[in-house]
């Protein structure tokens, strides 16, 4: 096997593409979140449909976003190679009584991941594709025309329903983050005494506040549209 | 103390095993738990009954030899040994359910007893250092930091019992394999192999079908040795750095 495809598909090189893809999504969220904050602006969805319309026209960012998809994608594909290589690992016959003292979240990536996915479809499926080829209402903020995108999103938060979604949502997001994001330096080998609690101080506190942040949005926006 | 044991009994790899109880009436707290397991195989011989087999040599801790999974927990509810675990830490009347290592990389031989040779083979692969034979070396010739040849003597407490992979959610020999690279890595004596030996020994390690890790840490924790996760992001750094950098290695994963 060639050097490199094997540096890509042993064990290691598995839960470096794991890894790589996983910072990679870290900071994605944080760009994320700061443009939805924008949503929390008194302005009528001003700032975030110019902000939106940015997203989907800026050459660069186009190209970014590709990536994105690219990691996302990357990090389903190789987490599910790598749960089926670890099943076969473990064997058929299991131990009739196990007590693990490891983390939960640890244990059960796998499966915030799958909630996290789920959610990804659905909020896929309700803002972004409506913003590539939905019909959305047109605004024009100095002589320009940009798509509503605020309007779609303050209706889906008027619905309890949708904001309950996004709220559980965020706190799987928060799980996976609070194993994952220490995680991928242990994998890239950055462990060192002088960084590690730094590391998972930093890691800990993203994975509390970003997802928080995140669903204070559709919260506020809930309480704050007239019912 | 009298206890009730739940002891796996399989006759052979490919025979189905099942649990087995046996009223163990005469335990004295002060036996280790491969003592206890003696008196029981001696009634069961008397009985004419088959003995239960399981590994065990030094007795003393050091050998790596002695496994069990005992109520959950590899080696026992303490960080020790079997050989090193007393009946004292049991309650008198309990339970105690002893199960074998379970591994598709560590098949059962029979009852308690499996197979390690996977990590016989993954050291073979280049957990060693070649030495020139000829005249014996000063010592103190190699300057060596303290800090560094403590790291290097922590990571090469590995006994390779494998409680690790018993631990494992996913069966990953990757704190054995990492504590082998290790214990070398750090060293200068170790250098001269070292870009050669973390490939070789990684491929041999998934040769063997051992699964990757998740970061979860139950390996650490139920370590006799308090082999530490360390080893494991060491053992990722010195691969990634070897397959990117070093000389095409012909690493097959085949104990060569």
């Amino acid at each position: 096997m060639n050097w490199f495809t094997k540096l890509l598909t042993s064990t290691l090189g598995r839960k470096l593409m794991m890894a790589l893809t996983g910072l990679f999504l870290i900071l994605f969220l944080v760009v994320h979140l700061i443009g939805n904050l924008q949503l929390l602006k008194h302005d009528g969805g001003e700032a975030f449909n110019v902000y939106a319309k940015f997203m989907t026209s800026n050459p660069l960012i186009k190209t970014v976003s590709y990536v994105n998809y690219a990691c996302i994608l990357i990090h389903i594909i190789w987490a599910l190679l790598l749960t089926m290589h670890n099943r076969k690992a473990r064997g058929s016959e299991g131990y009739a009584v196990s007590k693990n003292s490891s983390a939960w979240t640890s244990r059960n990536m796998g499966i915030l991941g799958t909630f996290i996915l789920i959610f990804l479809v659905i909020h896929l499926q309700g803002f972004w594709a409506k913003m590539h080829w939905g019909n959305i209402p047109v605004k024009v903020y100095d002589g320009q025309e940009v798509k509503d995108l605020y309007a779609v999103v303050a209706f889906a938060y008027s619905n309890i329903l949708w904001v309950a979604i996004y709220v559980f949502s965020m706190l799987v997001l928060a799980f996976h983050l609070w194993h994952g994001f220490a995680s991928t330096f242990q994998t890239l080998g950055l462990n060192h005494l002088k960084y590690n609690q730094p590391i998972r101080f930093v890691g800990r506190a993203f994975s509390i506040i970003v997802p928080v942040l995140f669903a204070i949005i559709p919260i506020v926006m809930y309480l704050t549209t007239p019912h | 103390m009298k206890i009730t044991l739940k002891i796996w009994r399989q006759k052979n790899n490919t025979s189905k095993g099942a649990f087995k109880v046996y009223q163990h009436e005469h335990v004295s707290e002060d036996m280790s738990f491969l003592e206890m397991l003696d008196v029981l195989n001696n009634e069961l011989v008397v009985k004419g009954e088959e003995p239960v087999a399981f590994d065990h040599d030094c007795r003393e801790g050091i050998c790596g030899m002695c496994s069990l999974y005992i109520n959950g927990r590899p080696h026992g509810p303490q960080q020790t040994t079997t050989c090193q675990l007393h009946m004292r830490t049991f309650k008198d009347g309990e339970t105690i359910v002893v199960e074998p290592w379970r591994a598709k990389a560590f098949p059962v031989v029979k009852d308690l007893v499996v197979d390690r040779t996977a990590f016989d083979r993954i050291q073979q692969a280049g957990g060693y250092v070649s030495v020139n034979t000829g005249g014996v070396p000063d010592g103190n010739a190699i300057p060596i930091p303290k800090k560094v040849a403590d790291e290097a003597m922590d990571a090469a407490q590995c006994i390779g019992c494998g409680a690790c992979v018993a631990a494992c959610k996913n069966a990953s020999a990757m704190l054995f394999t990492s504590a082998k690279i290790s214990q070398l890595a750090l060293l200068p004596q170790g250098q001269a192999e070292r870009k050669e030996r973390a490939e070789k020994m990684v491929a041999q390690m998934d040769a063997e079908g051992f699964g990757a890790c998740t970061n979860t840490g139950a390996c650490e924790a139920e370590c006799p040795k308090g082999i530490s996760l360390t080893n494991i992001a060491r053992m990722n750094r010195e691969y990634f750095m070897a397959t990117l950098t070093s000389y095409e290695v012909q690493a097959k994963g085949d104990g060569a």
